[in-house]
């Protein structure tokens, strides 16, 4: 028995909701495949502009040292256009409003379009890594393996808030105004641990351990939150 | 209570709010006083007097996004309740966040005084000065969103905003913490509180007294003004009604 099936007697559980707010998504970006490409290109010209500030091959251990924390930087400016359109999608055609309306829990819409949004910042993640290595003549001094553990952890904090503010500023005046000075200072200090635990993972001055926990922490704590109070945000009118 | 009349409570309050404001701006004057006359500190000289009022502003600081945050949850509470307690509860959130600022702004001011005298510098990046920053970030945001959405729509906002807020200061608080002590940090005399003189006692405590009662008197004048604003926006509102119901009449 499949869940395409509408004359099912089982109701469809929080999982089913969650995988066809999160297949939805992904077949609309992969019709469309504007956030990926406007995030790829876009995290190329800021890993460009950032080269112009230093020269990293000329110094290495200054390019060890600063381009952990300019490839998130690069990442978090890179999500915010896509987090923006990623609602805007919802708008048209008053989808929102019969979301609204719809019988599943609230939570499921946010949660498939998160895990939506994770994996097309993972997806330019996966491009752009080996592109800084390259270009900046990164040769990591620690243990690299650990960015396969930062890297998914440091998405999911700065996606899980984003897709939440997104939200909440989508009905606002001046929308792509409101999400940064709302996501950066709420992200401080997720961007504080991931960017410190990049950088120790390639500089291999010290273990990461403590703020890859601390990126445990603030995934858990905000994952939670944005979940209980999705229902709020949805409604907010 | 409908019986007695809004004008003879409105008036009450009035008066209650002018005797408030003359009691803080004695206390004030006695802790400006206090200030001025405290013993002249041996390193710094008369420049140390700025943390009298430097040491109110920052303690305080942490008081208001509390009362914000208390304030947030309730008006999260009574939305579908009791429309009247939710927009007093936001009207309070407002004034709480305003104060927030106001007081985090005039503590790093004052801070900066502080700390160019003491160290030489404007500005450090230590844990203690990152973390106020944040929190001035904070609730600067949160007064930024309140601007720019959309009516209707901004307490709801702003109160779950000023939730993820609460939860981010601790969180803000430990890992720059961490991120400090892991990292050499800069050796300034961290705690400028922990050996004071007992003779300039009087002269914190004054000022921390009369600061918190300015405190209260912003606030309540904030919340008043809001609460104002609220009625004449929902008063407005109901004219609109009666407008299209008498078109509709017609």
């Amino acid at each position: 028995m499949t869940t395409q099936q509408p004359s099912t007697v089982q109701p469809p559980t929080y999982a089913h909701f969650v995988l066809a707010h999160l297949r939805k998504d992904l077949r609309l970006e992969w019709r469309a495949k504007d956030s990926i490409n406007g995030m790829l290109f876009f995290s190329l010209l800021v890993v460009v502009v950032f080269s112009l500030a230093f020269d990293p091959t000329a110094y290495p251990t200054i390019a060890r040292q600063i381009s952990g924390g300019l490839l998130w930087v690069g990442l978090l400016f890179a999500a915010m256009t896509a987090l923006n359109q990623s609602w805007s999608r919802e708008l048209r055609n008053q989808v929102l409003d019969a979301q609204r309306l719809a019988p599943s829990p609230a939570s499921t819409l946010f949660l498939g379009k998160a895990a939506a949004n994770f994996l097309f910042v993972t997806a330019v993640e996966i491009v752009l890594a080996p592109v800084f290595a390259v270009f900046y003549n990164l040769h990591p001094l620690g243990q690299t393996w650990l960015l396969l553990l930062v890297l998914p952890l440091g998405t999911w904090a700065l996606v899980v808030n984003g897709t939440f503010f997104a939200a909440l500023s989508l009905r606002t005046r001046n929308r792509e105004l409101l999400l940064p000075l709302v996501l950066f200072p709420i992200s401080l200090p997720a961007l504080l641990a991931m960017i410190q635990a990049t950088t120790d993972v390639l500089t291999g001055e010290f273990a990461p351990n403590l703020w890859i926990k601390v990126l445990f922490a603030y995934v858990v704590v905000f994952t939670t939150a944005c979940l209980l109070l999705f229902e709020t945000v949805l409604q907010a009118d | 209570m409908s019986v007695t009349t809004p004008a003879t409570n409105a008036r009450k309050l009035q008066i209650g709010g002018i005797v408030w404001l003359a009691l803080t701006i004695i206390v004030l004057a006695i802790g400006f006083y206090h200030a001025c006359t405290a013993p002249t500190e041996a390193t710094m000289g008369n420049l140390y007097r700025v943390f009298f009022y430097h040491f109110p502003h920052t303690i305080l600081s942490f008081l208001f996004p509390y009362l914000n945050c208390f304030a947030s949850f309730a008006f999260l509470y009574w939305r579908t309740r009791n429309p009247e307690s939710a927009a007093k509860a936001d009207a309070f959130a407002l004034a709480s966040a305003e104060a927030t600022v106001l007081y985090a702004s005039v503590g790093l001011a004052t801070g900066m005084l502080w700390g160019r005298a003491a160290w030489g510098i404007w500005w450090t990046w230590d844990a203690r000065l990152t973390t106020y920053l944040l929190l001035w970030l904070l609730y600067v945001s949160y007064l930024l969103v309140r601007r720019l959405s959309a009516a209707g729509q901004t307490e709801v906002i702003s109160a779950v905003l000023a939730i993820f807020a609460a939860i981010d200061i601790p969180i803000c608080f430990m890992s720059i913490r961490w991120w400090r002590t892991q990292h050499p940090a800069p050796v300034f005399g961290g705690s400028a509180d922990s050996g004071i003189d007992p003779s300039m006692y009087p002269a914190v405590w004054w000022n921390l007294i009369a600061w918190l009662m300015w405190g209260i008197f912003i606030v309540g004048l904030r919340y008043a003004i809001e609460r104002r604003r609220q009625r004449a926006a929902s008063a407005n509102a109901l004219g609109f009604l009666y407008e299209d119901a008498a078109l509709e009449a017609r």
